[in-house]
Protein backbone atom coordinates (compact mmCIF):
# COMPACT_ATOMS: atom_id res chain seq x y z
CA UNK A 1 0.00 0.00 0.00
CA UNK A 2 1.03 3.39 -0.64
CA UNK A 3 2.04 5.74 2.49
CA UNK A 4 1.83 9.70 2.14
CA UNK A 5 4.98 11.54 2.68
CA UNK A 6 5.34 14.63 4.67
CA UNK A 7 5.44 16.76 1.49
CA UNK A 8 2.13 17.16 -0.03
CA UNK A 9 3.66 18.00 -3.56
CA UNK A 10 5.77 15.06 -3.79
CA UNK A 11 3.25 12.68 -2.67
CA UNK A 12 1.16 14.46 -5.49
CA UNK A 13 3.51 14.25 -8.03
CA UNK A 14 3.65 10.41 -7.18
CA UNK A 15 0.35 9.75 -7.30
CA UNK A 16 0.20 11.82 -10.61
CA UNK A 17 3.23 9.81 -11.61
CA UNK A 18 0.60 6.86 -12.38
CA UNK A 19 -0.93 7.57 -15.40
CA UNK A 20 -4.20 5.64 -14.13
CA UNK A 21 -4.04 8.01 -11.59
CA UNK A 22 -3.97 10.92 -14.05
CA UNK A 23 -7.26 9.28 -15.86
CA UNK A 24 -8.78 9.15 -12.40
CA UNK A 25 -8.78 12.65 -12.14
CA UNK A 26 -9.71 13.44 -15.54
CA UNK A 27 -12.71 11.39 -15.18
CA UNK A 28 -13.49 12.52 -12.03
CA UNK A 29 -13.48 16.40 -12.59
CA UNK A 30 -15.61 16.14 -16.12
CA UNK A 31 -18.13 13.91 -13.91
CA UNK A 32 -17.94 15.92 -10.64
CA UNK A 33 -19.06 19.21 -13.76
CA UNK A 34 -21.36 17.35 -14.65
CA UNK A 35 -23.11 15.84 -11.94
CA UNK A 36 -22.92 19.09 -9.60
CA UNK A 37 -24.68 21.18 -12.07
CA UNK A 38 -27.42 18.15 -13.47
CA UNK A 39 -27.79 17.18 -9.04
CA UNK A 40 -28.72 21.08 -8.35
CA UNK A 41 -31.35 21.02 -10.78
CA UNK A 42 -32.52 17.46 -9.14
CA UNK A 43 -32.37 18.87 -5.89
CA UNK A 44 -33.85 21.88 -6.69
CA UNK A 45 -37.00 20.14 -8.09
CA UNK A 46 -37.46 17.19 -5.26
CA UNK A 47 -36.53 14.72 -7.92
CA UNK A 48 -33.75 12.67 -6.19
CA UNK A 49 -35.58 9.74 -5.62
CA UNK A 50 -35.61 9.41 -9.32
CA UNK A 51 -32.59 10.48 -9.75
CA UNK A 52 -31.73 6.88 -7.27
CA UNK A 53 -33.54 5.00 -9.55
CA UNK A 54 -31.55 6.29 -12.41
CA UNK A 55 -28.81 5.26 -11.06
CA UNK A 56 -29.21 2.33 -10.05
CA UNK A 57 -30.84 1.39 -13.46
CA UNK A 58 -26.93 1.35 -14.79
CA UNK A 59 -26.43 -1.72 -13.09
CA UNK A 60 -28.54 -4.05 -15.68
CA UNK A 61 -27.45 -1.82 -18.27
CA UNK A 62 -23.79 -3.30 -17.50
CA UNK A 63 -24.87 -6.54 -16.61
CA UNK A 64 -26.92 -7.07 -20.00
CA UNK A 65 -24.26 -5.96 -22.12
CA UNK A 66 -21.72 -7.63 -20.80
CA UNK A 67 -24.34 -10.88 -21.00
CA UNK A 68 -25.02 -10.18 -24.37
CA UNK A 69 -21.26 -9.02 -25.35
CA UNK A 70 -21.98 -5.26 -26.41
CA UNK A 71 -19.94 -2.17 -25.04
CA UNK A 72 -20.58 -1.19 -21.69
CA UNK A 73 -21.60 2.12 -22.69
CA UNK A 74 -24.65 1.39 -25.05
CA UNK A 75 -25.82 -0.92 -21.68
CA UNK A 76 -25.54 2.03 -19.16
CA UNK A 77 -27.26 4.75 -21.71
CA UNK A 78 -29.83 2.62 -23.03
CA UNK A 79 -31.12 0.95 -20.01
CA UNK A 80 -30.75 4.96 -18.41
CA UNK A 81 -32.63 6.34 -21.10
CA UNK A 82 -35.56 3.71 -21.49
CA UNK A 83 -35.87 3.88 -17.28
CA UNK A 84 -35.95 7.41 -17.83
CA UNK A 85 -38.87 7.59 -20.38
CA UNK A 86 -40.96 5.30 -18.23
CA UNK A 87 -40.88 7.31 -15.62
CA UNK A 88 -41.82 10.16 -17.98
CA UNK A 89 -44.89 8.70 -18.95
CA UNK A 90 -46.28 8.70 -15.30
CA UNK A 91 -49.29 10.73 -15.46
CA UNK A 92 -48.75 14.24 -14.92
CA UNK A 93 -52.36 15.00 -14.10
CA UNK A 94 -51.69 17.42 -10.93
CA UNK A 95 -53.55 15.57 -8.01
CA UNK A 96 -52.45 12.13 -8.44
CA UNK A 97 -48.97 13.17 -9.15
CA UNK A 98 -46.52 12.56 -5.90
CA UNK A 99 -47.93 9.26 -4.84
CA UNK A 100 -48.53 7.25 -8.52
CA UNK A 101 -44.65 8.75 -9.41
CA UNK A 102 -43.30 7.24 -6.53
CA UNK A 103 -44.95 4.13 -6.55
CA UNK A 104 -43.80 4.10 -10.12
CA UNK A 105 -40.57 4.98 -9.99
CA UNK A 106 -39.61 2.44 -6.87
CA UNK A 107 -41.35 -0.13 -8.73
CA UNK A 108 -38.80 0.38 -12.25
CA UNK A 109 -36.11 0.55 -10.22
CA UNK A 110 -36.37 -2.63 -8.25
CA UNK A 111 -37.41 -4.44 -11.69
CA UNK A 112 -34.59 -2.96 -12.91
CA UNK A 113 -31.97 -4.36 -10.51
CA UNK A 114 -33.28 -7.59 -10.49
CA UNK A 115 -32.90 -7.61 -14.04
CA UNK A 116 -29.73 -6.80 -13.54
CA UNK A 117 -28.91 -10.30 -11.66
CA UNK A 118 -30.92 -12.49 -13.85
CA UNK A 119 -28.36 -10.98 -16.11
CA UNK A 120 -25.58 -11.99 -14.16
CA UNK A 121 -27.14 -15.33 -13.14
CA UNK A 122 -27.30 -16.03 -16.89
CA UNK A 123 -24.03 -14.51 -17.21
CA UNK A 124 -22.95 -16.79 -14.41
CA UNK A 125 -20.53 -13.72 -14.02
CA UNK A 126 -18.06 -13.55 -11.41
CA UNK A 127 -19.19 -12.00 -7.66
CA UNK A 128 -15.71 -9.48 -7.98
CA UNK A 129 -17.47 -8.15 -10.79
CA UNK A 130 -21.35 -7.74 -9.30
CA UNK A 131 -19.64 -5.50 -6.76
CA UNK A 132 -17.53 -3.49 -8.99
CA UNK A 133 -20.66 -2.73 -10.98
CA UNK A 134 -22.22 -1.60 -8.18
CA UNK A 135 -20.00 -0.10 -6.16
CA UNK A 136 -17.37 1.27 -8.64
CA UNK A 137 -13.88 1.32 -9.42
CA UNK A 138 -12.05 3.90 -11.13
CA UNK A 139 -8.72 2.54 -11.19
CA UNK A 140 -9.29 0.73 -14.15
CA UNK A 141 -10.21 3.98 -16.09
CA UNK A 142 -8.39 4.20 -19.62
CA UNK A 143 -7.29 7.52 -21.63
CA UNK A 144 -9.83 6.71 -24.14
CA UNK A 145 -12.74 6.10 -21.46
CA UNK A 146 -11.78 9.54 -20.37
CA UNK A 147 -12.36 11.66 -24.12
CA UNK A 148 -15.79 9.15 -24.63
CA UNK A 149 -16.64 10.36 -20.85
CA UNK A 150 -15.90 14.09 -22.22
CA UNK A 151 -17.38 14.22 -25.31
CA UNK A 152 -20.56 12.85 -24.14
CA UNK A 153 -20.05 15.80 -20.94
CA UNK A 154 -19.55 18.34 -23.45
CA UNK A 155 -22.77 17.37 -25.25
CA UNK A 156 -24.98 17.29 -22.48
CA UNK A 157 -23.82 20.54 -21.13
CA UNK A 158 -24.68 22.15 -24.51
CA UNK A 159 -27.87 20.69 -24.15
CA UNK A 160 -28.19 21.93 -20.49
CA UNK A 161 -27.27 25.28 -21.60
CA UNK A 162 -29.76 25.67 -24.58
CA UNK A 163 -32.39 24.77 -21.96
CA UNK A 164 -30.70 26.05 -18.70
CA UNK A 165 -33.15 29.23 -17.93
CA UNK A 166 -36.62 27.90 -18.97
CA UNK A 167 -35.70 25.02 -16.87
CA UNK A 168 -34.56 26.60 -14.23
CA UNK A 169 -37.85 28.93 -14.20
CA UNK A 170 -39.78 25.48 -14.60
CA UNK A 171 -38.22 23.86 -11.30
CA UNK A 172 -38.40 26.54 -9.42
CA UNK A 173 -42.03 27.50 -9.64
CA UNK A 174 -43.92 25.26 -12.48
CA UNK A 175 -47.34 26.90 -12.21
CA UNK A 176 -45.67 30.27 -12.57
CA UNK A 177 -43.87 28.86 -15.53
CA UNK A 178 -46.77 26.84 -17.02
CA UNK A 179 -48.60 29.99 -17.03
CA UNK A 180 -45.88 32.16 -18.75
CA UNK A 181 -46.32 29.38 -21.87
CA UNK A 182 -43.01 27.64 -20.83
CA UNK A 183 -43.62 24.03 -21.85
CA UNK A 184 -43.00 22.64 -18.86
CA UNK A 185 -44.05 18.64 -19.45
CA UNK A 186 -42.06 18.65 -22.46
CA UNK A 187 -38.98 19.93 -20.18
CA UNK A 188 -39.74 17.79 -17.41
CA UNK A 189 -39.09 14.63 -19.94
CA UNK A 190 -35.96 16.09 -21.54
CA UNK A 191 -34.37 16.89 -17.97
CA UNK A 192 -35.66 12.85 -17.09
CA UNK A 193 -33.59 11.79 -20.06
CA UNK A 194 -30.32 14.85 -19.31
CA UNK A 195 -30.72 13.22 -15.99
CA UNK A 196 -30.83 9.54 -17.10
CA UNK A 197 -27.84 10.28 -19.31
CA UNK A 198 -25.93 11.76 -16.52
CA UNK A 199 -26.42 9.12 -14.41
CA UNK A 200 -25.47 7.16 -17.12
CA UNK A 201 -21.94 8.82 -17.60
CA UNK A 202 -20.72 8.72 -14.06
CA UNK A 203 -22.12 5.19 -13.10
CA UNK A 204 -18.87 3.91 -15.43
CA UNK A 205 -16.59 5.34 -12.88
CA UNK A 206 -18.40 5.07 -9.50
CA UNK A 207 -20.87 2.06 -9.74
CA UNK A 208 -24.62 1.83 -9.63
CA UNK A 209 -25.33 2.58 -6.05
CA UNK A 210 -22.41 5.54 -5.28
CA UNK A 211 -23.45 8.18 -8.21
CA UNK A 212 -26.44 9.10 -5.88
CA UNK A 213 -23.55 10.22 -3.87
CA UNK A 214 -22.54 13.12 -6.53
CA UNK A 215 -25.98 13.36 -7.58
CA UNK A 216 -27.29 14.21 -4.29
CA UNK A 217 -25.14 15.62 -1.40
CA UNK A 218 -22.96 18.61 -3.00
CA UNK A 219 -26.23 20.18 -4.26
CA UNK A 220 -28.10 19.81 -1.66
CA UNK A 221 -24.87 21.04 0.29
CA UNK A 222 -25.27 24.52 -1.81
CA UNK A 223 -28.90 24.76 -1.53
CA UNK A 224 -28.25 24.77 2.74
CA UNK A 225 -25.45 27.41 2.09
CA UNK A 226 -27.52 29.70 -0.34
CA UNK A 227 -30.86 30.47 -1.19
CA UNK A 228 -29.82 31.85 -4.87
CA UNK A 229 -30.13 29.63 -8.01
CA UNK A 230 -27.41 30.80 -9.68
CA UNK A 231 -25.03 31.04 -6.79
CA UNK A 232 -25.79 27.57 -5.49
CA UNK A 233 -25.30 26.33 -8.61
CA UNK A 234 -21.69 27.86 -8.95
CA UNK A 235 -21.21 26.63 -5.31
CA UNK A 236 -22.53 23.06 -6.22
CA UNK A 237 -19.90 22.18 -8.92
CA UNK A 238 -17.05 23.59 -7.01
CA UNK A 239 -18.36 20.92 -3.88
CA UNK A 240 -18.83 18.30 -6.57
CA UNK A 241 -15.42 18.70 -7.65
CA UNK A 242 -13.84 19.04 -4.05
CA UNK A 243 -15.51 16.06 -2.58
CA UNK A 244 -14.25 14.08 -6.06
CA UNK A 245 -10.57 15.39 -5.93
CA UNK A 246 -10.04 14.95 -2.16
CA UNK A 247 -11.99 11.57 -2.19
CA UNK A 248 -9.81 10.17 -5.00
CA UNK A 249 -6.46 11.39 -2.96
CA UNK A 250 -7.48 9.79 0.25
CA UNK A 251 -8.83 6.39 -1.81
CA UNK A 252 -5.75 6.50 -3.18
CA UNK A 253 -3.40 6.12 -0.21
CA UNK A 254 -5.99 4.25 2.23
CA UNK A 255 -6.94 0.18 1.93
CA UNK A 256 -10.68 1.24 1.68
CA UNK A 257 -13.27 2.23 -1.40
CA UNK A 258 -13.37 4.85 -3.01
CA UNK A 259 -17.32 4.63 -2.52
CA UNK A 260 -16.67 4.77 1.18
CA UNK A 261 -14.64 7.70 1.07
CA UNK A 262 -16.29 9.95 -1.55
CA UNK A 263 -19.87 9.53 0.55
CA UNK A 264 -18.09 10.48 3.67
CA UNK A 265 -16.24 13.42 2.48
CA UNK A 266 -19.27 14.57 0.60
CA UNK A 267 -21.77 13.60 3.78
CA UNK A 268 -19.05 15.71 5.88
CA UNK A 269 -19.11 18.58 3.90
CA UNK A 270 -23.33 18.30 4.20
CA UNK A 271 -23.15 18.02 7.64
CA UNK A 272 -21.04 21.07 7.44
CA UNK A 273 -23.16 23.48 5.39
CA UNK A 274 -26.60 22.42 7.65
CA UNK A 275 -24.11 23.66 10.48
CA UNK A 276 -23.15 26.62 8.94
CA UNK A 277 -26.80 27.53 8.05
CA UNK A 278 -27.35 26.90 11.67
CA UNK A 279 -25.52 29.34 12.94
CA UNK A 280 -26.14 31.79 10.42
CA UNK A 281 -29.85 31.50 11.20
CA UNK A 282 -29.36 32.18 14.73
CA UNK A 283 -27.17 35.36 14.72
CA UNK A 284 -28.99 38.39 13.27
CA UNK A 285 -27.83 39.80 9.79
CA UNK B 1 -55.26 -32.43 -15.88
CA UNK B 2 -52.95 -34.41 -12.91
CA UNK B 3 -49.80 -33.27 -14.51
CA UNK B 4 -49.98 -29.67 -12.58
CA UNK B 5 -51.24 -30.83 -9.72
CA UNK B 6 -47.82 -33.63 -9.01
CA UNK B 7 -45.74 -30.67 -10.24
CA UNK B 8 -47.24 -28.67 -7.78
CA UNK B 9 -46.96 -31.59 -5.35
CA UNK B 10 -43.42 -31.84 -6.20
CA UNK B 11 -42.07 -28.79 -5.64
CA UNK B 12 -43.81 -28.51 -2.30
CA UNK B 13 -42.27 -32.23 -1.31
CA UNK B 14 -38.96 -29.98 -0.96
CA UNK B 15 -38.32 -28.80 2.63
CA UNK B 16 -36.57 -25.59 1.18
CA UNK B 17 -39.76 -24.53 -0.84
CA UNK B 18 -41.66 -25.24 2.02
CA UNK B 19 -39.44 -23.27 3.85
CA UNK B 20 -39.17 -20.54 0.88
CA UNK B 21 -43.24 -20.42 1.28
CA UNK B 22 -43.98 -20.13 4.90
CA UNK B 23 -41.58 -17.47 4.89
CA UNK B 24 -41.89 -15.83 1.94
CA UNK B 25 -45.69 -15.63 2.54
CA UNK B 26 -46.01 -13.80 5.48
CA UNK B 27 -42.97 -11.37 4.68
CA UNK B 28 -44.69 -10.53 2.06
CA UNK B 29 -48.48 -9.89 3.07
CA UNK B 30 -46.65 -7.58 5.74
CA UNK B 31 -44.72 -5.92 2.99
CA UNK B 32 -48.27 -5.40 0.89
CA UNK B 33 -49.89 -3.42 4.27
CA UNK B 34 -46.87 -1.91 4.25
CA UNK B 35 -46.48 -0.13 0.97
CA UNK B 36 -49.72 0.68 0.50
CA UNK B 37 -49.30 3.45 3.53
CA UNK B 38 -45.96 3.78 2.21
CA UNK B 39 -47.46 4.41 -1.02
CA UNK B 40 -50.53 6.29 0.46
CA UNK B 41 -48.61 8.85 2.07
CA UNK B 42 -45.83 9.60 -0.44
CA UNK B 43 -42.76 7.38 1.39
CA UNK B 44 -41.69 5.09 -0.94
CA UNK B 45 -38.43 6.78 -1.00
CA UNK B 46 -37.88 6.44 2.52
CA UNK B 47 -38.47 2.53 1.84
CA UNK B 48 -36.21 2.99 -0.95
CA UNK B 49 -33.21 4.43 2.16
CA UNK B 50 -34.50 1.55 4.37
CA UNK B 51 -33.68 -1.04 1.88
CA UNK B 52 -30.09 -0.08 1.36
CA UNK B 53 -30.07 0.44 4.73
CA UNK B 54 -30.54 -3.05 5.45
CA UNK B 55 -27.71 -3.89 3.29
CA UNK B 56 -25.02 -1.99 5.21
CA UNK B 57 -26.77 -3.24 8.59
CA UNK B 58 -26.29 -6.62 7.54
CA UNK B 59 -22.91 -5.96 6.31
CA UNK B 60 -21.58 -4.57 9.23
CA UNK B 61 -23.01 -7.47 11.57
CA UNK B 62 -21.14 -9.60 8.96
CA UNK B 63 -18.03 -7.81 8.71
CA UNK B 64 -18.09 -7.93 12.67
CA UNK B 65 -18.65 -11.51 12.84
CA UNK B 66 -22.71 -11.31 14.01
CA UNK B 67 -25.65 -12.75 12.73
CA UNK B 68 -26.73 -10.50 9.79
CA UNK B 69 -30.22 -10.30 11.05
CA UNK B 70 -28.93 -8.47 14.28
CA UNK B 71 -27.63 -6.07 12.38
CA UNK B 72 -30.30 -5.57 10.17
CA UNK B 73 -33.18 -4.59 12.52
CA UNK B 74 -31.05 -2.59 14.83
CA UNK B 75 -29.76 -0.36 11.70
CA UNK B 76 -33.44 -0.44 9.98
CA UNK B 77 -35.27 0.54 12.55
CA UNK B 78 -33.20 3.02 14.10
CA UNK B 79 -32.49 4.81 10.95
CA UNK B 80 -36.09 4.53 10.63
CA UNK B 81 -37.29 6.14 14.08
CA UNK B 82 -33.69 8.83 13.29
CA UNK B 83 -35.43 9.89 9.86
CA UNK B 84 -38.80 10.67 11.27
CA UNK B 85 -37.66 12.33 14.00
CA UNK B 86 -35.26 14.31 11.27
CA UNK B 87 -39.00 15.56 9.47
CA UNK B 88 -41.72 17.51 10.02
CA UNK B 89 -44.88 15.60 11.36
CA UNK B 90 -42.86 12.26 11.05
CA UNK B 91 -42.43 12.65 6.89
CA UNK B 92 -38.82 13.65 6.16
CA UNK B 93 -38.05 15.86 3.41
CA UNK B 94 -35.92 14.05 0.53
CA UNK B 95 -33.44 15.58 -0.05
CA UNK B 96 -32.45 14.57 3.59
CA UNK B 97 -33.01 11.42 3.01
CA UNK B 98 -31.27 11.10 0.42
CA UNK B 99 -28.14 12.81 1.83
CA UNK B 100 -28.34 10.62 5.00
CA UNK B 101 -28.56 7.00 2.98
CA UNK B 102 -26.12 7.90 0.33
CA UNK B 103 -23.58 7.95 3.09
CA UNK B 104 -24.93 4.89 4.96
CA UNK B 105 -24.40 2.96 1.61
CA UNK B 106 -21.14 4.31 1.51
CA UNK B 107 -20.69 3.14 5.07
CA UNK B 108 -22.00 -0.43 3.35
CA UNK B 109 -19.14 -0.29 1.08
CA UNK B 110 -16.83 0.15 3.44
CA UNK B 111 -18.29 -3.20 5.56
CA UNK B 112 -18.37 -4.62 2.40
CA UNK B 113 -14.79 -4.92 1.78
CA UNK B 114 -13.93 -5.16 5.65
CA UNK B 115 -15.83 -8.68 5.28
CA UNK B 116 -14.30 -9.49 1.28
CA UNK B 117 -10.43 -8.83 2.84
CA UNK B 118 -11.13 -10.95 5.90
CA UNK B 119 -12.95 -13.89 4.30
CA UNK B 120 -10.70 -14.07 1.29
CA UNK B 121 -12.34 -17.48 0.94
CA UNK B 122 -15.76 -16.96 0.83
CA UNK B 123 -15.23 -14.43 -1.94
CA UNK B 124 -18.38 -12.39 -1.24
CA UNK B 125 -20.85 -15.05 -1.45
CA UNK B 126 -22.58 -13.30 2.03
CA UNK B 127 -22.40 -10.42 0.21
CA UNK B 128 -24.32 -11.19 -2.99
CA UNK B 129 -27.07 -12.80 -0.93
CA UNK B 130 -27.63 -9.71 1.25
CA UNK B 131 -28.34 -7.54 -2.01
CA UNK B 132 -30.20 -9.89 -4.17
CA UNK B 133 -31.62 -12.52 -1.28
CA UNK B 134 -31.24 -16.28 -0.80
CA UNK B 135 -35.16 -17.31 0.04
CA UNK B 136 -34.40 -20.88 -0.94
CA UNK B 137 -31.42 -20.89 1.42
CA UNK B 138 -33.47 -20.46 4.46
CA UNK B 139 -33.60 -23.41 7.61
CA UNK B 140 -36.67 -24.37 9.13
CA UNK B 141 -36.01 -22.42 12.40
CA UNK B 142 -34.88 -18.96 10.71
CA UNK B 143 -37.89 -19.74 7.88
CA UNK B 144 -40.95 -19.77 10.81
CA UNK B 145 -38.88 -17.01 12.74
CA UNK B 146 -39.06 -14.64 9.77
CA UNK B 147 -42.70 -15.82 9.56
CA UNK B 148 -43.56 -15.01 13.25
CA UNK B 149 -41.86 -11.83 12.74
CA UNK B 150 -43.88 -10.93 9.75
CA UNK B 151 -47.17 -11.69 11.39
CA UNK B 152 -45.95 -9.62 14.45
CA UNK B 153 -45.57 -6.48 12.17
CA UNK B 154 -48.76 -7.64 10.51
CA UNK B 155 -50.82 -7.35 13.69
CA UNK B 156 -48.98 -4.16 14.85
CA UNK B 157 -49.90 -2.49 11.80
CA UNK B 158 -53.56 -3.68 11.49
CA UNK B 159 -53.85 -2.36 15.42
CA UNK B 160 -52.74 1.15 14.00
CA UNK B 161 -54.29 1.29 10.88
CA UNK B 162 -57.48 3.55 11.48
CA UNK B 163 -55.54 6.21 13.08
CA UNK B 164 -53.02 6.08 10.90
CA UNK B 165 -55.50 5.71 7.63
CA UNK B 166 -56.83 9.35 9.67
CA UNK B 167 -53.51 10.71 10.34
CA UNK B 168 -52.64 10.23 6.21
CA UNK B 169 -55.71 10.98 4.93
CA UNK B 170 -56.49 14.15 6.40
CA UNK B 171 -54.04 15.28 9.13
CA UNK B 172 -55.37 18.26 10.46
CA UNK B 173 -58.45 16.54 11.23
CA UNK B 174 -56.70 13.46 13.05
CA UNK B 175 -54.70 16.20 15.06
CA UNK B 176 -58.19 17.54 15.87
CA UNK B 177 -59.57 14.39 16.78
CA UNK B 178 -56.90 13.63 19.12
CA UNK B 179 -54.74 11.34 17.25
CA UNK B 180 -51.05 11.54 17.95
CA UNK B 181 -49.93 12.06 14.62
CA UNK B 182 -45.96 12.28 14.65
CA UNK B 183 -45.92 9.69 17.35
CA UNK B 184 -47.76 7.33 14.66
CA UNK B 185 -45.53 8.37 11.68
CA UNK B 186 -42.24 7.25 13.81
CA UNK B 187 -44.05 4.17 14.59
CA UNK B 188 -45.08 3.22 11.28
CA UNK B 189 -41.31 4.03 10.18
CA UNK B 190 -40.07 1.71 12.07
CA UNK B 191 -42.38 -0.90 11.30
CA UNK B 192 -41.35 -0.01 7.76
CA UNK B 193 -37.87 -0.56 9.10
CA UNK B 194 -38.82 -3.91 10.32
CA UNK B 195 -40.47 -5.21 7.15
CA UNK B 196 -37.13 -3.93 5.27
CA UNK B 197 -34.84 -6.27 7.39
CA UNK B 198 -37.15 -8.90 6.64
CA UNK B 199 -37.78 -8.64 3.10
CA UNK B 200 -34.10 -8.54 2.75
CA UNK B 201 -34.42 -12.65 3.63
CA UNK B 202 -36.17 -13.25 0.78
CA UNK B 203 -35.79 -10.79 -1.90
CA UNK B 204 -32.71 -9.02 -0.63
CA UNK B 205 -32.27 -5.48 -0.28
CA UNK B 206 -32.06 -4.02 -3.30
CA UNK B 207 -34.87 -5.24 -4.54
CA UNK B 208 -37.86 -5.21 -1.52
CA UNK B 209 -38.95 -1.91 -2.92
CA UNK B 210 -40.63 -3.61 -5.93
CA UNK B 211 -42.23 -5.89 -3.13
CA UNK B 212 -43.40 -2.65 -1.40
CA UNK B 213 -44.17 -0.53 -3.74
CA UNK B 214 -45.43 -2.39 -7.05
CA UNK B 215 -48.56 -4.70 -4.91
CA UNK B 216 -49.63 -1.54 -3.25
CA UNK B 217 -49.90 0.82 -6.55
CA UNK B 218 -51.45 -2.01 -8.54
CA UNK B 219 -53.86 -2.20 -5.24
CA UNK B 220 -54.91 1.58 -4.78
CA UNK B 221 -55.09 2.09 -8.41
CA UNK B 222 -57.78 -0.89 -8.46
CA UNK B 223 -59.47 0.24 -5.55
CA UNK B 224 -60.30 3.52 -3.88
CA UNK B 225 -61.37 2.28 -0.59
CA UNK B 226 -58.46 2.31 1.88
CA UNK B 227 -59.33 -1.21 3.55
CA UNK B 228 -60.13 -2.83 0.76
CA UNK B 229 -57.15 -2.01 -0.95
CA UNK B 230 -54.90 -2.52 2.45
CA UNK B 231 -56.14 -5.86 1.72
CA UNK B 232 -56.10 -6.64 -1.91
CA UNK B 233 -52.07 -4.79 -1.73
CA UNK B 234 -51.25 -7.70 0.85
CA UNK B 235 -52.61 -10.08 -1.29
CA UNK B 236 -51.05 -9.52 -4.38
CA UNK B 237 -48.04 -8.90 -3.00
CA UNK B 238 -48.57 -12.79 -1.40
CA UNK B 239 -49.43 -14.05 -4.92
CA UNK B 240 -46.10 -12.21 -6.49
CA UNK B 241 -44.80 -14.30 -3.86
CA UNK B 242 -46.43 -17.55 -4.62
CA UNK B 243 -46.12 -17.47 -8.62
CA UNK B 244 -42.87 -16.16 -8.51
CA UNK B 245 -41.18 -19.32 -6.33
CA UNK B 246 -43.44 -21.07 -8.60
CA UNK B 247 -41.66 -20.15 -11.67
CA UNK B 248 -38.20 -20.15 -10.36
CA UNK B 249 -38.97 -23.72 -9.39
CA UNK B 250 -40.14 -24.66 -13.33
CA UNK B 251 -37.46 -22.55 -14.97
CA UNK B 252 -34.19 -23.20 -12.66
CA UNK B 253 -31.61 -20.63 -14.66
CA UNK B 254 -34.20 -17.86 -12.88
CA UNK B 255 -33.26 -16.92 -9.63
CA UNK B 256 -36.47 -16.44 -7.74
CA UNK B 257 -35.89 -12.81 -6.50
CA UNK B 258 -36.06 -12.10 -10.12
CA UNK B 259 -39.10 -14.14 -11.25
CA UNK B 260 -40.70 -12.72 -7.92
CA UNK B 261 -40.05 -9.04 -9.14
CA UNK B 262 -40.93 -9.79 -12.46
CA UNK B 263 -44.32 -11.19 -11.20
CA UNK B 264 -44.65 -8.17 -9.35
CA UNK B 265 -44.12 -5.50 -12.03
CA UNK B 266 -46.32 -7.46 -14.24
CA UNK B 267 -49.00 -6.86 -11.80
CA UNK B 268 -48.28 -3.45 -11.08
CA UNK B 269 -48.40 -3.21 -15.43
CA UNK B 270 -51.68 -4.69 -15.71
CA UNK B 271 -52.97 -2.39 -12.80
CA UNK B 272 -52.03 0.97 -14.95
CA UNK B 273 -53.97 -0.93 -18.31
CA UNK B 274 -57.45 -1.37 -16.16
CA UNK B 275 -56.81 2.06 -14.60
CA UNK B 276 -59.51 3.99 -12.95
CA UNK B 277 -58.82 6.77 -11.14
CA UNK B 278 -57.60 5.54 -8.16
CA UNK B 279 -58.44 8.66 -5.32
CA UNK B 280 -55.17 8.42 -3.62
CA UNK B 281 -54.61 11.80 -1.34
CA UNK B 282 -51.39 13.98 -2.83
CA UNK B 283 -48.58 13.55 -0.02
CA UNK B 284 -47.36 17.01 -1.10
CA UNK B 285 -43.54 17.31 -0.31
CA UNK B 286 -41.87 19.27 2.73
CA UNK B 287 -42.08 22.25 2.12
CA UNK B 288 -38.48 24.60 2.17
CA UNK B 289 -38.06 27.75 2.82
CA UNK B 290 -36.49 28.95 -0.19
Amino acid sequence: MNQPGWNPVADLQQMWALPFMVNAYRAGTVLALLAGLVGFLMVTRRQAFAGHTLSAVGFPGAAGATWLGVPAALGYFGFCVAAALTIAAAPSSARLRFSEENALVGTVQAFALACGYLFVVLYHGVLGGTTALLFGSFLGVTAGQVTTLAVLAVVLLAVLAAIGRPLLFASLDPQAARASGVPVRALDVVFLVLLAATAAEVVQITGALMVFTLLVLPPAAARELTCRPAAGLALSVVLALLVTWVALGVAYYSPYPIGFWLSSIAFGTYLLARATRAVRDRVPA
Amino acid sequence: MTAPWTGLAHMLSHPFMQHAFVAGTAIAAAAGLIGYFLVLRGQVFTADALSHVAFTGALAALAFGLDARLGLFVLTIGVGIAMGLIGQGGRPDDTVIGAVFAWILGLGVLFLSIYTTRRSGSNGNGAVAVLFGSVLGLSGPRAWLAAGIAVGVIVLLLALARPLLLATLDERVARAAGVPVRLLGLAFLALTGATAAEATQVVGALLILGLIAAPAAAASRLSSRPFRAMGLSAALAVASVWIGLGASYALPSTPPSFAILAVATAIFAGAAVVRRTATATTGSPASRRC
